[in-house]
């Protein structure tokens, strides 16, 4: 298990979540999930791949919140340091 | 009392999407199948050395280039093969979803196994690393009614839907419900079935029918009418159909193939009653619908369900039915196996090429003069076909039949 | 349309007690049959709770070889079809058998035998080449659910038309649609039309799970079903079927047969917008309706009660409000709406069915079931849902809908019978 989650990782996993779209080539940190077509149930595959693969837990309640990629490497990585 | 339903005006087939084991188009598939070219071979994707069956009918397709990446995480194959049927089936309609009234559009499908492939990899998480690597999309990639939903959701059509079962009957059934919703204001249906469940678990369920044969020969081993007959083989793939109101192919002066002019659905009695089973009643009722008689009919596209007793009972239903060798009969499935709710669209789509090229496919694994039947064997033949009569039945005692007519031309020239 | 339908029979096997009396009881004491999963340690899983019947087929009247060969499902459907014929008071043996049809609605089929299947065959999992060797003579009949409309045509010897409907969580409405549609086409005089799931098992409550549908109120079973609460946090597994005996009118009237209710309308649509999730309008749902209602020849107004699919979702609840608001306007905070699903649970395909038979005993009975645990309404869901208690209250004109995976929307009007022709 990985110390920090970069954003390649998370492109990766959104891919996974999702499937491939031009739309992820891009500059992707901080673009709304709604502008990349990401749907709730696309950011709930999410959430369960980062938990899977980094061992965090994002509560049900904060899934929805997630606006950006930004703000889901900050909240990972937040934890990963609060837990390392 | 006969079976009449409530059309106000015909129902016509505009538009077909083919995804066999023999051909990747419609007219892929018409051409392998006229030239007598089988679709079946040794089961690929897993090794089947070990199991008692060992040949399929598999399309030589990959869905996935065909659709945008956003599709594939949430799509078992089945319903990638759909999606691209139904898209050749618009395209090949010349209709634009987005131009139509989205409530006038509705999607019928039939499917027997829906995507058994995805849950068999989520089934797997679930028991050896747990519930919670299940992936989101189980919960609808796997049930009977995706191929319909997705269907649905990539044209935008919002009209009267559905999903019916009926092991491979069901793919009539689907396309008399959507002619229903057609004769009950719909202006437009995409219809038919495919099917595809060929990873390891659904393959031991396929055999556990006790129907496959296990001979190993690719070009005899299904060979319906046969007295040799050991079964069938198992095919995936299936057709997508568009159904219209004459009305609505005439105001968009689309290409009509042919028309759905009678359906009728029936079941067997109970297993024991000594009565005979309810296949020849299915195709006199659809028949009557179609206000045709028996005389009227050039080729039969018969069930064909490959073991000696229920292809006797097909026979003595249509001997009963047209008289001996009354009729030609014949069953294009041999050469793509039983694709069961992908089956009869597709022997529908084979019945309206029929009445386009005046030409019926041949049965070339069959020898068939034990059924006083006249089974076209060995190659395609010339003769002008008008009205095609469908037969299908599925596991259980399910009957259906469909009557395919030839309709002028809605064209302007 | 010239020709009738009437539910002259009915059916019943829902959480909480086996038939339509005691389902009709249950409804009426605003009881949940909700509780901790019992049917497997439930403790892996996000949700841990379920409405389960205590079903004991021996008891239920099946015999030996057909409590082996068929799935818990199929078994639900074949009870409840024996239970509704025998209450239509029909005599299978006096009607053509040709003209007796069959149609079965089910979401996922025999899951929970191809799950055991799945398990024996794989070594729980271990080999994803499965053994053929174990497999089950009727493991065929669980891979394609269509088996389970063949038991039921077996049991009452039906000869016509007989499928399943698998429209995902419309299946049960959409199934006595289909029967209503095919007696009113004259393909058959009496079709024995429902559903049944029996969707208790680890993959579905799984697949559920990883999408946070189910409640996860695991401390508190027996109000986790909290359909329009403000503290709603998803639906809860159930399971169970209804059957009828659906007739064509003049062949009910012919036998002076008891009619509970007359299908006057059905209508299903897709959203074409999302396989599980709903746009906060309701448009699909108010569309369905509204046709609904138009082939009923009903106004608005004239709606008595509204079944409501009510899971408990977030979403669900506040899209089907937005409908009835759409469709019924001023009406909707008139009349009388609640969610059954509060008492026993989200059967997926069976309940549409079970909610039918709910709709004809409140026309039968003169009273409407309650919502139970709404305790708080959701300020967007602001009707009246008929909370905690059943309510005596004349019933004319019913109106109940579902909505499912899938992107399917359905919608039934059933009317009182005894109000005469229209």
């Amino acid at each position: 298990m990985s110390d920090r989650i970069t954003l390649a990782d998370l492109r990766q996993i959104l891919v996974e979540s999702a499937g491939e779209d031009d739309l992820l080539l891009g500059d992707i940190e901080h673009t709304p999930f709604a502008e990349l077509g990401y749907d709730s149930l696309a950011l709930i595959e999410t959430a369960a791949l980062i938990k899977q693969r980094f061992g965090v837990q994002i509560a049900d309640d904060a899934i929805a919140g997630l606006a950006t990629p930004a703000e889901v490497l900050d909240l990972v990585n937040g934890t990963l340091v609060e837990a390392g | 009392m006969t079976t009449t339903l409530t059309a106000t005006e015909p129902t016509v087939v505009t538009g077909i999407g083919v995804l066999a084991p023999n051909g990747v188009s419609a007219e892929d598939y018409w051409r392998a199948t006229l030239a007598g070219r089988t679709g079946i071979g040794r089961l690929t994707g897993f090794d089947v050395s070990e199991y008692p069956v060992r040949l399929a009918g598999q399309v030589d397709l990959d869905p996935a280039g065909r659709l945008p990446g956003r599709l594939l995480p949430q799509t078992d194959r089945v319903t990638r093969l759909a999606l691209v049927a139904a898209e050749d089936a618009l395209a090949d309609a010349g209709v634009d979803p987005a131009a139509l009234p989205e409530y006038g559009m509705g999607v019928v499908t039939s499917n027997a196994s829906g995507g058994f492939g995805f849950t068999h990899t989520e089934i797997q998480k679930l028991w050896t690393r747990g519930p919670q690597f299940v992936s989101v999309y189980e919960s609808f990639a796997w049930f009977y009614a995706v191929n319909t939903g997705q269907i649905s959701i990539r044209h935008g059509m919002r009209g009267p839907s559905g999903v019916v079962v009926a092991e491979q009957a069901g793919g009539l059934d689907a396309i008399g419900h959507a002619r229903r919703n057609l004769a009950r204001g719909a202006r437009l249906m995409v219809t038919g079935g495919v099917e595809s469940s060929f990873d390891p678990w659904g393959w031991v369920s396929h055999i556990a029918s006790g129907r496959l044969t296990t001979d190993d020969d690719p070009a005899t081993a299904y060979r319906p009418f046969d007295p040799t007959a050991s079964g069938y083989v198992a095919g995936e793939g299936g057709a997508i159909l568009v159904l219209e109101n004459e009305s609505s192919a005439r105001e968009r002066d689309a290409r009509v193939y042919g028309e759905i002019a009678g359906y009728a659905a029936t079941f067997d009695p109970r297993p024991g009653s000594g009565r005979p089973p309810g296949l020849g009643r299915a195709a006199r009722l659809a028949l009557e619908q179609a206000e045709v008689s028996p005389a009227d009919v050039q080729v039969v596209f018969a069930d064909a369900a490959g073991t000696p007793e229920l292809d006797r009972q097909e026979a003595e239903a249509l001997v009963s039915l047209f008289g001996p060798y009354g009729v030609p009969v014949t069953a294009p499935k041999a050469l793509t196996g039983r694709l069961y709710s992908g089956g009869p669209p597709l022997d529908v789509a084979a019945a309206l090429l029929s009445i386009r090229d005046g030409v019926v496919p041949p049965t070339p694994s069959a020898a068939g003069e034990d059924y006083r039947l006249d089974l076209v064997t060995g190659s395609a033949r010339r003769l002008p076909v008008r009205t095609a009569l469908v037969l299908a039945r599925g596991r259980g005692g399910f009957n259906a039949a469909a009557v395919v007519r030839e309709f002028p031309s809605t064209q302007r020239s | 349309m010239s020709r009738r339908v009437v539910i002259t029979g009915i059916g019943v096997l829902a959480p909480g007690g086996a038939g339509a009396k005691s389902f009709w009881e249950l409804l009426m004491s605003g009881r949940t049959a909700t509780r901790r999963i019992s049917f497997f340690d439930p403790a892996p899983f996000r949700s841990q709770i379920a409405a389960e019947c205590d079903f004991d087929p021996a008891e239920a009247g099946l015999s030996r070889r057909e409590i082996r060969r068929m799935d818990r499902a199929a078994q639900f459907a074949v009870v409840s079809a024996r239970e509704c014929a025998a209450d239509s008071g029909i005599v299978f043996d006096d009607v053509d058998p040709a003209r007796i049809g069959v149609t079965v609605g089910s979401a996922v089929g025999a899951t929970t035998s191809l799950e055991r299947e799945y398990l024996v065959l794989s070594d729980t999992g271990r080999n994803w080449l499965v053994d053929n060797d174990y497999a089950s003579p009727h493991l065929f009949d669980y891979f394609v659910p269509s088996a389970m409309s063949a038991e039921v045509a077996w049991a009452v010897g039906a000869e016509g038309p007989v499928s399943v409907v698998s429209s995902g969580c419309t299946s049960g409405i959409d199934s006595v649609g289909y029967a209503y549609q095919v007696l009113q086409d004259g393909s058959a005089d009496v079709m024995v039309a429902g559903a049944s799931d029996a969707p208790i098992s680890p993959i579905a409550v799984s697949c559920f799970d990883a999408i946070k549908a189910t409640s996860p109120r695991n401390d508190d079973p027996e109000h986790a079903s909290r359909p329009f609460d403000r503290t709603r946090d998803g639906f809860v597994l159930g399971e169970g079927a209804a059957m009828f005996v659906l007739e064509e009118y003049e062949h009910a009237k012919a036998r002076g047969a008891h009619m509970y209710a007359e299908i006057t309308g059905y209508a299903t649509r897709a959203n074409a917008y999302h396989m599980t999730g709903l746009k906060p309008d309701g448009r699909e749902m108010a569309e369905a309706i509204r046709h609904a209602l138009a082939e009923s020849r009903l106004d608005p107004s004239e709606v008595d009660y509204v079944n409501a699919h009510g899971s408990g979702t977030k979403q669900n609840d506040r899209h089907e409000t937005a409908a009835f608001k759409t469709t019924l306007g001023r009406h909707a905070y008139e009349v009388p709406v609640s969610s059954i699903k509060s008492m026993i649970g989200h059967s997926l395909g069976a309940i549409g069915s079970i909610e039918v038979a709910a709709c004809a005993l409140a026309i039968e009975n003169g009273a409407v079931p309650p919502t139970a645990n709404l305790h708080e309404k959701d300020p967007e869901c602001d009707l009246d849902y008929v909370p905690l208690q059943a309510r005596e209250h004349r019933v004319r004109s019913v109106l109940t809908v579902g909505s499912g995976f899938g992107g399917f929307q359905s919608a039934m009007v059933l009317r009182d019978p005894r109000e005469g022709d229209r």
